[in-house]
């Protein structure tokens, strides 16, 4: 019962994309870095997967996802219980959430970096974030990737230039580990939608959005991504979809979050 | 017994070469004016712990830091601290940088007295290749490899509460406490400043002692100094003051950290330093952070 949407932006047909990574989730922590991917898992926790957990980004956890914008306090949440950042950790380390987060770097490994950029770490080209919760994140649970501009600075040609979350690589996997216990789910860039269930755990491109060709995508990835036989358009929201995303960000910050707020179909 | 001490006091434990825990979260509930009172000491060489902010922005800028241990150095709506960065991109500071949960084990082990805690965290990610302090270890119990986090010891840590007693009881009414229990517990000395020094009959009030989360034994110092968490947050009292970290922001790219020091810091007494600011019912009116 969804009625496809004729005039709908890049970023709303990224959010229900990215959306669909919680689909199968279950009952996990559902972290969205970011205010895309934040919409992204509210929008699932809103529709087909109402079992999934969110926090305040601050210290509890939330039966009902908060809008993204447009409020201006915590009265009136709907808490459901106290969860402060060192009791993360325990949900972390049980493996019980789905994080999706923004690196600056992916490499074809499906290893990526906040950390810092260029050859000497010491004296770092750029200084980043530092890798957070990258290291604890990608070895205990499922992590999905947004990207908000695809390119070859994105998917790095080699390695990442400070690798601060484990990916599919042999030569980095520790003892007594297969390459099945890494959990690397979904790629959403602006471009295209990705995952690493091609040959040999390669990158492999499941969709295009409207008016995204196969080439566009490879000129502007640093390394090989696996084309199957017969690649999909990208579902476009429907109109009950994009009404929950006004709901959930009443003052348009969506609109913000992509350069020239582009429109979802670019054909 | 009163722990009751001047800043001043309190920060002449802290001498060249001790490693320092700070406590807080990026920009939030921050022992800022305690920071301030390090700025204008003369120590140097220090080691610094923390979930970081301007604290640590602040501290490199001057020259006070040898090494940085840290997860993140963050002032969040800023999303890059600007003096950080500048002094790892100089190569003035050393860098132990760990996960976010690596740094919370390191100050369980160094509070629980064992020299490391087992954990995946880290595996196959160049935090155990660029730190050789990091060692990753066989199991006597399983076939896998496990990251041996090593304890954290403290020398002097630095926190900001909402209220205490003279005694040490501290207490935060604020959402989070962040891992400020576990810096009091795995540092030899734990210094903390409070907005409001209360009689210990306070917390025998309704929930009050709900709102504790470490015993007296674990305080060494406590500092009175209301607003001394600003320009960080210290929720419920007061929020963020977004002008001033713009402001101190906007000083890196310009006339740099010697122009904030002058203005704010050098020669100025906390109450000095509010008036510069605004003055204390100005930081009191902060709006709270909506995230």
């Amino acid at each position: 019962m969804s009625t496809p949407a004729k005039d709908y932006s890049l970023a709303e047909l990224m959010i229900v994309a990215a959306a669909e990574a919680f689909r199968n989730d279950g009952e996990v922590l559902a972290t969205g870095i970011g205010l895309i991917p934040r919409l992204a898992a509210s929008l699932a926790m809103k529709t087909f997967n109402p079992d999934l957990m969110m926090t305040d980004s601050e210290a509890f956890m939330l039966s009902e996802p908060n809008p993204v914008s447009g409020r201006r306090s915590h009265e009136g949440q709907r808490q459901e219980c106290w969860m402060g950042f060192s009791r993360i950790f325990d949900t972390v380390w049980s493996g019980k959430r789905h994080a999706m987060v923004g690196p600056t770097q992916i490499d074809k490994y499906g290893q990526a970096n906040i950390s810092a950029l260029g050859e000497n770490y010491h004296r770092p080209k750029v200084q980043m974030l530092g890798v957070r919760g990258f290291p604890g994140n990608s070895i205990c649970h499922a992590n999905s990737f947004f990207v908000p501009s695809h390119s070859k600075r994105v998917f790095v040609q080699g390695e990442c230039d400070m690798v601060a979350s484990i990916g599919y690589n042999p030569a980095r996997l520790p003892k007594g580990y297969r390459l099945d216990d890494i959990d690397i789910r979904r790629v959403i860039t602006d471009l295209c939608l990705m995952d690493w269930q091609g040959p040999k755990r390669m990158l492999q491109l499941l969709s295009l959005h409207p008016g995204i060709s196969v080439e566009r995508v490879l000129e502007n990835t640093g390394f090989e991504v696996h084309i199957p036989e017969y690649v999909p358009v990208t579902r476009a929201p429907s109109e009950e979809q994009l009404a929950l995303i006004r709901q959930l960000d009443p003052e348009n910050w969506r609109a913000k979050q992509l350069r020239d707020n582009p429109p979802g179909d670019r054909s | 017994m009163s722990k009751v001490r001047s800043a001043q006091q309190a920060i002449a434990a802290i001498k060249d070469g001790m490693t320092i825990g700070i406590g807080g979260w990026g920009p939030r509930r921050k022992p800022m004016a305690l920071v301030r009172e390090l700025l204008r000491s003369e120590c140097k060489d220090l080691t610094v712990v923390a979930y970081g902010g301007a604290d640590v922005g602040m501290l490199c800028a001057a020259g006070k830091v040898k090494k940085v241990v840290f997860a993140f150095v963050s002032l969040d709506f800023i999303p890059l601290e600007p003096y950080f960065r500048r002094a790892r991109q100089n190569g003035d500071i050393e860098a132990m940088e760990i996960d976010e949960g690596m740094l919370l084990l390191g100050l369980r082990a160094a509070a629980w007295k064992i020299p490391f805690i087992p954990t995946r965290v880290g595996l196959g990610t160049d935090v155990i290749n660029l730190n050789d302090d990091i060692k990753v270890i066989d199991s006597p119990y399983d076939d896998k490899a496990w990251v041996a986090m090593p304890a954290l010891p403290v020398d002097v840590a630095l926190l900001h509460v909402d209220r205490a007693d003279a005694r040490g009881v501290c207490q935060i009414k604020g959402p989070d406490l962040y891992m400020d229990d576990w810096f009091a517990r795995a540092a030899k000395t734990a210094v903390v400043s409070c907005d409001e020094l209360v009689e210990t009959g306070c917390f025998a009030a309704g929930d009050e002692a709900r709102f504790v989360f470490w015993e007296r034994s674990q305080t060494d110092t406590v500092v009175p100094i209301a607003g001394g968490a600003h320009p960080t947050s210290c929720t419920p009292l007061y929020g963020l003051d977004v002008a001033h970290f713009k402001e101190y922001s906007a000083l890196a790219k310009e006339e740099g950290f010697a122009r904030y020091l002058e203005k704010y810091i050098t020669g100025k007494t906390e109450a000095e330093y509010q008036q510069a600011v605004g003055g204390l019912e100005a930081i009191r009116k902060l709006p709270l952070p909506v995230y």
